[in-house]
């Protein structure tokens, strides 16, 4: 894994970014590429790299050329069957220098053009400069496991895999958040790409590829996900073929991920079934050493260890684990959203933080995840709970349809009579758009919304007549209401909250923080396919989630794992900043001055808050509300803090081992700091 | 004060109201998004704490809880002297 930068002149006259420009940018990214760095410049473009040597550890260095050096790559990611198509592109004469993935993207590009992109099984972000048609190519791997960010100033266009080397690169671009990223992230839990959470940086949509050359740009969905419509289509066959198809299927995706890589591969562990399972067929797949990592929590409310190490026993792995207090996160907090460059309205990226760490120090550089299979395989209670209200919304005066909510959520249940009519009350809103998109996640987004509330004047006038969910609504695809409600409910899981958060704030941002690479079996080209093909009613039996995975599971790993009920993964959040002990950048962001300095909230709502959640007694744990107000508050203020009023810093990013400057005059010996002088690859 | 104010006053507090004119007497508090299912239960404990009320649960229903204006008839309907332990 890696993290990629640059800029391209738009216009006549426009010089390339300097060597000390790039030099910074990639000083920005050296967590995600400690390993080596490199650059190339010529008259319009500059291309930078730093790596994270994982295939082909010799000879992968970027950025790299084709045989005449007229096109020029830079790639952060994997290609997982990168072999496949390399043999391909041999038969077709095409030459390799190199036993890396990266080479045989540029080739593909070659052969196939845009079209090699939807021939990919991976995950990635990539910019191929091809001067002799001076056309910059950007694009992204299709459910957006990689980051690129695009900004475009002083005739330049800027990219980058993290907004901080953009800010860095180019200190003159305005630094302001986005009022628009902020009400879709105080909606969706995310800016939902393009949008963005800095104001005039976009982020590339996963799936797209992005063509920049001198007659203008481009830019199309070369994937995006597919259902089949809700009459007819789908996957013909048995509940056991299909059980057979998606084990074999897994296994496969597991196996490509164990075994196309030149270093050692681990697995987290949540105790959940989508890791276990991965986790046990990642064992299986290798015969070596196999490292499993968990969090851990001291709040026994989160806490999932006995599952842990039932199944790291199981399964035979070497298992490590960190446990995570409540200070511990309060802590790694700042590190935490400088990494996530958003917004956060839960804790839950900072112990993932504390995890990569504790892999990183194990020595191992890549961890397969559980990632996606909620996504894929409908595991979320959302789902559960969309079907539900469909159901109910059939019969909206039944009083017993609403009582299925209480095999959902069975503290219903237990509740006295009073908040199950409250309950209804909630659920039961909007019953009659029930046939409309978006209804399954209006539970959601209605109550993260009702948080516009702490906007301050300013930002409420700049967000007055928005809508986010209007606006994401109008961008579905023509067939989305023939799809079953399931498969719409999924579609908008993986526009919203899948590729801007999990795979974003609690995935990719938080593995690079410590330089480990995450690999996502669930996302798998072709189990994803597989996956959407299948009838909704394989993967939400009645009200039991992930049903193909769950017969799946069985055999390989412990029937108490298959069997629990799903327990969502969670930290705590609010209070872990209210304690008398919490670290000192609590109170200083929560003073009214910060506060009305930033000029973000409003400080009178923002001093409410915070005063009830202070007096709040232990026994009486914050509501969700106010979970997501007081996460959100402090992430945002630490955003504006760190990567808005503090200048950017340009930091040395050591040696560059690969250095191709056409700009730079004959004998030309010193470069920027840190840099080396010419050391052509070509 | 009335019941009216000291109500508002608690929702405004309690649910970080930052302009408390924009907070309507007569506007649903579920709908607004001023108050969700587990806020209602804060609410609730407030209402029993400051009235000495019990509420039953037959009574814990959006009709008498869901605004200002219909928790304030609900308290007055239980008995309460609306300028009471003011």
């Amino acid at each position: 894994m890696c993290g990629i930068a640059g800029a391209l002149s738009l216009r006549e006259g426009v010089a390339p970014p300097s060597r000390e420009d790039l030099a910074a940018m990639v000083g920005a990214l050296r967590h995600r590429g400690p390993d080596e760095r490199g650059l190339y410049r010529d008259g319009r473009v500059g291309l930078a790299h730093a790596r994270l040597s994982i295939i082909d550890l010799a000879g992968g260095q970027q950025p790299l050329c084709n045989e005449d050096g007229t096109r020029w790559i830079v790639f952060n990611g994997e290609i997982f069957n990168y072999v496949e198509l390399r043999e391909e592109l041999v038969a077709r004469g095409h030459h390799f220098r190199t036993r890396s993935d990266t080479e045989v993207l540029l080739h593909a590009w070659e052969a196939f053009g845009p079209r090699c992109f939807e021939r990919f099984n991976g995950q990635f972000a990539v910019a191929l400069w091809d001067a002799r048609e001076g056309t910059l190519v950007l694009a992204r791997d299709r459910l957006g496991v990689r980051p690129l960010h695009l900004c475009e100033h002083g005739g330049r266009l800027w990219f980058a895999s993290e907004v901080k080397a953009i800010f860095a690169g180019a200190p003159a671009i305005p630094r302001e958040l986005d009022p628009a990223g902020l009400a879709e992230t105080f909606t969706f839990w995310t800016a939902v790409a393009p949008q963005g959470v800095f104001r005039g940086v976009r982020e590339l949509e996963p799936g797209h590829v992005r063509v920049v050359g001198p007659r203008g740009a481009t830019e199309r969905a070369f994937w995006t996900p597919r259902y089949p419509a809700r009459t007819g289509g789908g996957t013909p066959g048995s509940l056991a073929e299909a059980v057979d198809r998606t084990r074999a299927s897994l296994q496969a995706a597991v196996r490509l991920r164990m075994l196309r890589a030149d270093v050692p591969v681990g697995s987290y562990l949540s105790g959940g079934l989508d890791s276990s399972l991965v986790a046990a067929m990642g064992r299986r797949a290798k015969d070596d050493r196999f490292f499993t990592f968990s969090i851990r929590f001291e709040d026994a409310e989160f806490d999932e260890t006995h599952f842990q190490r039932q199944v790291a026993a199981r399964i035979g792995s070497e298992h490590r684990d960190v446990v995570v207090r409540r200070r511990d996160i309060a802590e790694a907090f700042p590190d935490v959203v400088r990494h996530a460059e958003r917004p956060l309205l839960r804790t839950a990226p900072a112990p993932l933080f504390l995890l990569s760490r504790l892999v990183r120090d194990a020595g191992i550089k890549v961890v397969l995840t559980g990632e996606g299979a909620d996504e894929m395989f409908g595991g979320y209670d959302l789902f559960r709970e969309a079907r539900v209200r469909r159901f109910w919304a059939r019969a909206p005066g039944s009083r017993l349809r609403p009582r299925l909510l209480e095999r959902l959520y069975p503290w219903l249940a237990r509740s006295p009579v009073a908040q199950q009519a409250l309950a209804r009350e909630f659920f039961g809103r909007g019953l009659e758009r029930a046939a409309e998109p978006g209804f399954g996640h209006m539970t959601r987004w209605g109550p993260t919304a009702a948080l516009w509330r702490l906007f301050s004047p300013a930002l409420r006038g700049e967000v007055e007549g928005f809508d986010p969910v209007a606006r994401l609504l109008a961008t579905l695809p023509a067939e989305f209401s023939r799809w079953s409600p399931l498969a719409q409910d999924q579609y908008l899981e993986v526009r919203t909250l899948l590729s801007g958060y999990l795979l974003s704030s609690q995935g990719d941002r938080m593995l690079m923080a410590h330089s480990v690479e995450g690999r996502f079996p669930y996302l798998d080209t072709e189990l994803v396919e597989l996956a959407n093909a299948l009838p909704p009613d394989f993967k939400l039996r009645g009200l039991d989630e992930k049903h193909v995975l769950k017969r799946v599971a069985e055999g390989w790993v412990p029937a108490s794992v298959v069997r629990r009920s799903k327990q969502p993964y969670r930290a705590p959040d609010a209070r872990c900043f209210t304690a008398p002990d919490a670290p000192a950048w609590v109170a200083d962001l929560m003073d009214e001055r910060a506060v009305t300095g930033a000029g973000l909230f409003d400080p009178r709502a923002v001093a409410r808050l915070w005063r009830k959640c202070r007096e709040a007694r232990e026994d009486a744990p914050p509501s969700n509300a106010d979970n997501m107000a007081v996460v959100g508050v402090l992430s945002t203020g630490l955003l504006h803090e760190q990567l808005v009023r503090r200048a950017p810093t340009r930091e040395s990013p050591g040696d560059f081992r690969t250095v191709v400057d056409r700009l730079a005059p004959p004998g030309a010996a010193r470069g920027p700091a840190g840099a080396p002088g010419e050391r052509g690859t070509t | 004060m009335t019941v009216q104010e000291r109500v508002r006053q608690f929702i405004v507090e309690n649910f970080y109201v930052a302009e408390p004119s924009e907070l309507h007497d007569a506007a649903s508090l579920i709908q607004g998004g001023w108050v969700d299912s587990t806020g209602m239960l804060e609410l609730i404990a407030f209402l029993e704490e400051s009235y000495g009320l019990r509420i039953a649960d037959a009574e814990m229903t959006p009709e008498n809880l869901d605004s200002i204006d219909a928790i304030a008839a609900f308290v007055a309907r239980k008995g309460v002297q609306l300028s009471a332990t003011a």
